[in-house]
């Protein structure tokens, strides 16, 4: 497309400067003008030329489509993903209800094998969208699609919201992790792990200012009485790569700020501040520290 | 060359005619104008002010932007920059501003001294300026729309944009859609029933058909954008569920109806572009445009083309694949007519004898800009690259190289070529050429790379972005650009008001021209025309013989008016056209008031529609028949052939 | 100055009817854009009836029929003394504009007043679903049309009494006409989208 493109480009740029060329010249050499006859046929013949090329790219375009589109195996993973503001809802399904995984913002895939994404919004649209690994595809309210992709190489593949979906659009990006089978199965079988139980007494306390405080009202934590739907899970918060959906990075300090205040850093985001005593802030970031 | 057309004339006739023919002085006065010089200079001159609103707007963006992690502006306040600067240039400025053109040249190009309806153009500018206004003030108010130009629900909706910000948007599209379908049944029925004799079809200058053609889909486009956004308003307002996904809604209605205007859309403003190229060409090559039938049928079937596009702007939502072909082919195919109008536009260049003044350095920018744009759409046409371009700044750089290529720059040419037609003043070239260098650098500069960070994955509509992403370079550098852009803005507007106080007096056609709009003064009289020509050729003042008759016979002390016939231009029978008029401006204020009531309660449609209803009766109530010599009644001659009887020479329509 | 320099239109006439009027355009364009509107909506209906299994969804029941094929032949009917009043003006006839005009007000007002009845009786409100909506839409739409045009038609029968009378006042009668016919044929296809599309498909 690319190389094609810039030929076009150049050769349409040459004949506008050779005509402006002749054109400016005639003035002063006053040499006879082509005659309407002849410029049919130089007319004609880019026409022509132009009709061939958008055909051909026409037919590469389709025939690219059809092959990207069509790749389906019954050793698919399938993954849901579903939108929200500002933050991508994860679920691996499984035949057994309890050995289904809940998680959010990072997606662990495993190494060549294909991956159906099977993809909704429960608010506005988003768009799903690892550029180094698919086209992106949108998120509607009311429609669920599916999309599917293959990661033949390991690492950490960026992911990011690409359809405005508000005030934190900018903020709303998530992490596939590519990884061996191997690997693959061992992490799925730690977030069907319930969260487990404090050892210290910070972490004791910390879970109790969780659990009185505000936050199960909207995020779950397994083996836990918190259930909240409407954010993030957070069973296994301490094993992400990022906090808030790809904002800040995952390390105590930034947890910290986020925590104490969300708004600082993705204003406008629908959690809360929690100013709390540095003690009690120390005592709850014990406890998240390890829920992994 | 020939002389332009010259007789000697009666002079009471004359200060009569223009006696008859000039605009009220006052403020009342000029709220009262119909004019379509008039309203055609008022109608520049705002979309002028909106477009500088919309740049302003911009540079904001490329400020924020042009660092990382940037804390100037924050997202709730970018949002509504953004959305107001797509909303500014694409409803109140790129649209409105060819429309204005239309206004103000197309009556003289087809030697007509009057556009058909000018209350209904006086009205349509009303609505224009009110319109603007009401944005801008919402944005002072920190009611601005902040949901996107093209408000998707379901995030337009109450439950996710709870402030009045969305209904100021969804209202704004019914100003400048009234305003913009009043123009194009106007410049319609100016085109096919006020040409001057001898002007057939096949000798329409191409910039007005180019307006005729937009016009039409003008007409067909519009209503579904006003279908959608009231849909919207009824949703927000009185709980509808058009597009709530919870009552049997759907999102994706919205976007099939609004991009069933939204394609077209982009036509409306390229192809009078392609209009103006055509006649700057036409001038500064001195000679006809090769290929006058080709780049005719080129506009009709790019206007049909257009509307079989849409779904191109919906690849990413996992339609079915065969319907996404279909899209792909339309939106590759069209590219056919586009590129035999640039075919035509080069072979006129090769065999002309090309003079580079400002306007033509214009054009070859556009050529440069606009084919590399399109060249980008084509790429866009193809569903896998779209996946992977759509949303990100690729496509921010595409719209940018096509709108500004394809409709900006021949612009900017026409300002530099009509400029002397409208003031009577020339601009500088020497100025022209710095503009348009500045201009030219400086729009590069700001946009090809970002066709780079569309590719580096940069999405569109973020108000920051992170420092670890790499894309910081190339955003200063789009950032400086932008500066550059506007650094030529401003030397025009240098130019322009240097040139309003002392710039050299234009000669009727300084350019040499060929239209009929150079076959008058600078500025044009009252009247237009003091005797309206007659026309033998498709460029008149080329092809007209020395003794081509003049019209005469049109009284001087009414604002009679020429019709003719549809095809050939034929004499049909005159009409006496209205004096100036203050109902059109209080029609305005009318449905203003309507309009902004309606976002609060649906009660303000049913109240505010009373007031409008008193201002149209006041508007269409004939004065009495002694004011203007009309026939008293009872009829006592009657002067109108019946429908039965033998129609003017030149068949019935 | 010689003849052939000139072109005299001095003696053609001050107006004309028909497609030769710039009003004949003005209305066209006019019902080019609403004919648009009404085609788009029809689209929306359709649109969500392919969205759903069962039409109307909900287990509401369709639209009565009496009230809208009432009307229906109420604005057929309508298009008599139309054409009449149409023709009257052609042929300048004041007495018979003035006749027919006030008949077409009459069938003006009957058709506005069932169209009332035919709201209170379409089964389902605009804010229950989208189905809701879009039948409001669509009637709604339409009823912004015939209660213009009957304005439309008032004032220009009240100017047809009072006065001042010119001869271009006739060409505005056979273009009010022209709407009259656009309005009430737009209807037919209304009709038959809101009346019989639920029964039918």
């Amino acid at each position: 497309m690319f190389s094609v493109s810039a030929i076009v480009f150049a050769l349409t740029m040459a004949f506008v400067v050779t005509a402006l060329v002749r054109g400016v010249s005639r003035v002063r050499n006053n040499r006879a003008a082509p005659s309407d006859r002849q410029l049919s046929r130089g007319v004609a013949v880019a026409v022509g030329a132009t009709v061939v090329i958008l055909i051909g790219l026409l037919i590469v375009s389709v025939w690219t489509g059809r092959s990207v589109a069509s790749l389906h195996a019954s050793s698919a993973v399938t993954i849901e993903v579903t939108g929200h503001q500002w933050w991508w809802e994860i679920a691996y399904d499984d035949a057994v209800p309890s050995r289904r995984v809940v998680t959010a913002n990072e997606i662990h895939v495993p190494l060549h094998r294909p991956v159906v994404l099977k993809v909704t919004s429960r608010d506005v649209i988003h768009s799903f969208w690892v550029p180094n690994l698919q086209g992106k595809r949108d998120l509607i309210p009311g429609y669920a699609t599916a999309i599917w992709l293959q990661a033949d190489r390991p690492g950490l593949f960026r992911g990011q919201c690409a359809e405005f979906c508000g005030l934190q659009h900018a903020h709303m990006a998530f992490d596939i992790v590519a990884e061996p089978e191997v690997d693959f199965q061992r992490w799925l079988d730690g977030m069907r792990r319930p969260a487990p139980e404090p050892h210290t007494d910070d972490q004791a306390r910390g879970r109790d200012i969780f659990m009185t405080g505000r936050c199960g009202g909207c995020h779950t934590v397994m083996g836990t009485a918190a259930h909240g739907q409407v954010a993030p899970d957070l069973t296994h918060v301490a094993t992400r790569s990022t906090i808030g959906a790809g904002t800040l990075p995952n390390t105590p300090a930034h947890l910290a700020d986020w925590v104490r205040d969300p708004q600082a850093s993705k204003p406008g985001n629908q959690m809360p501040a929690n100013p709390l005593s540095p003690d009690e802030d120390r005592a709850l970031l014990t406890y998240l520290e390890m829920l992994k | 060359m020939k002389r332009p057309l010259e007789l000697p004339h009666a002079a009471e006739d004359v200060a009569m005619l223009e006696a008859t023919w000039a605009e009220p002085s006052g403020f009342i006065g000029w709220l009262s104008h119909v004019d379509h010089k008039s309203i055609g200079r008022r109608y520049l001159v705002t979309a002028f002010v909106y477009f500088l609103i919309g740049g302003a707007l911009a540079a904001l963006m490329r400020l924020q932007l042009s660092r990382p992690d940037s804390g100037l502006i924050g997202p709730d306040l970018y949002n509504q920059i953004f959305t107001t600067h797509g909303t500014t240039m694409m409803f109140l400025f790129a649209v409105p501003v060819m429309q204005a053109l239309g206004i103000y040249f197309v009556p003289l190009m087809v030697g007509a001294r009057s556009i058909a309806f000018p209350r209904l153009i006086a009205f349509s500018y009303w609505m224009f300026l009110f319109g603007g206004i009401f944005l801008y003030v919402s944005f002072l108010l920190n009611a601005g729309p902040d949901v996107g130009w093209f408000a998707y629900p379901p995030l337009s909706e109450t439950l996710y944009a709870p402030s009045r910000r969305a209904d100021v948007w969804a209202q704004l599209i019914t100003f400048t859609e009234v305003a913009s379908l009043a123009t194009a049944v106007s410049l319609i029925t100016t085109v096919f029933k006020m040409r001057t004799p001898g002007m057939t079809l096949n000798r329409i200058p191409l910039f007005v058909w180019a307006e005729v053609v937009t016009s039409f889909m003008v007409l067909f486009a519009m209503p579904a954008v006003m279908l959608a956004s009231t849909a919207l308003i009824l949703d927000r307002l009185v709980n509808t569920h058009f597009f709530d996904v919870e009552h049997a809604g759907d999102a994706l209605l919205w976007q099939h109806l609004f991009w069933f205007f939204g394609h077209p859309e982009v036509y409306i403003i390229f192809i009078p572009g392609s209009g103006l190229v055509s006649m700057i060409i036409t001038t500064f090559s001195r000679r006809r445009m090769f290929g006058y039938l080709a780049v005719v049928l080129s506009l009709v079937s790019t206007a049909f083309m257009g509307f079989g596009l849409w779904v191109h702007h919906m690849f990413a939502t996992g339609l079915p694949q065969l319907g996404e072909s279909f899209f792909t082919a339309a939106s590759i195919m069209i590219a056919i007519p586009t590129g035999i109008q640039i075919f035509c536009w080069i072979a006129t260049m090769w065999s002309g004898r090309i003079e580079v003044k400002t306007p033509m350095l214009w054009v070859l920018g556009f050529f440069a800009i606009f084919v590399c744009g399109g060249l980008t759409g084509v790429m866009l046409a193809a569903v896998p690259l779209n996946t992977q371009l759509h949303d990100t700044f690729f496509v921010v750089a595409h719209l940018h190289y096509v709108l500004l290529g394809g409709a900006i720059f021949p612009l900017f040419g026409a300002y530099y070529y009509w400029f002397p037609k409208i003031t009577g003043r020339m601009l500088s070239e020497r100025l022209g050429r710095w503009v348009f260098g500045c201009f030219f650098a400086g729009f590069n500069l700001t946009f090809f790379p970002m066709h780079v960070l569309g590719l580096h994955g940069m999405p569109r509509r973020i108000y920051t972005y992170s420092g670890t992403m790499g894309w910081g370079t190339l955003n200063m550098t789009a950032s400086l650009g932008a500066l550059l852009m506007g650094c030529g803005v401003i030397l025009f507007i240098v130019d322009a008001l240097m040139a309003l106080r002392a710039g050299d007096l234009a000669t009727d056609n300084p350019w040499g021209a060929g239209t009929l709009e150079w076959a008058t003064s600078c500025p044009p009289p009252n009247s237009n025309f003091i005797r309206p020509p007659t026309v033998a050729g498709r460029d008149p003042l080329w092809d007209n013989p020395p003794d081509q008759p003049v019209i005469v016979g049109l009284r001087a002390d009414v604002r009679d008016v020429l019709v003719t016939h549809v095809l050939d231009a034929e004499p049909d029978h005159r009409v006496e056209f209205p004096e100036p008029s203050i109902w059109p401006f209080l029609t305005g204020l009318a449905t203003t008031a309507m309009f902004i009531w309606s976002i609060f309660t649906p009660w303000g449609v049913v109240y505010g529609a009373l007031p409008v209803f008193v201002a149209m009766v006041g508007w269409f109530w004939p004065s009495r028949p002694d004011e203007g010599g009309t026939q008293p009644w009872p009829i006592r001659h009657r002067t109108l052939p019946r429908p039965n009887e033998a129609p003017a020479p030149g068949g019935a329509i | 100055m010689s003849e052939s320099r000139t072109l005299d239109v001095g003696s053609l006439p001050p107006g004309a009817f028909g497609s030769r009027s710039l009003m004949w355009w003005g209305t066209i364009g006019l019902v080019l854009i609403e004919g648009t509107v009404f085609a788009l909506a029809i689209a929306a209906y359709f649109y969500f009836r392919t969205r759903m299994a069962v039409w109307p969804p909900d287990g509401v029941a369709p639209p009565d029929l009496f009230w809208g094929t009432i009307n229906t032949l109420v604005l057929l009917a309508s298009l008599v003394p139309n054409e009449l009043a149409k023709r009257a003006g052609e042929h300048v006839d004041l007495r018979r504009v003035r006749l027919w005009m006030v008949v077409c007000l009459a069938f003006g007002i009957a058709f506005n007043a069932v169209r009332v009845y035919e709201f209170a009786h379409l089964n389902v409100m605009w804010d229950h679903d989208a189905y809701g909506s879009i039948v409001w839409v669509l009637l709604g739409l339409h009823t912004t049309h015939i209660i213009t045009d009957f304005l439309d038609t008032a004032i220009l029968a009240v100017l047809m009494f009072v006065g001042p009378i010119e001869e271009k006042r006739f060409v505005d009668v056979e273009e009010n006409a022209a709407y009259w016919y656009f309005v009430v044929l737009a209807w037919v296809p209304m009709y038959g989208v809101i009346y019989w599309a639920p029964r039918l498909i």
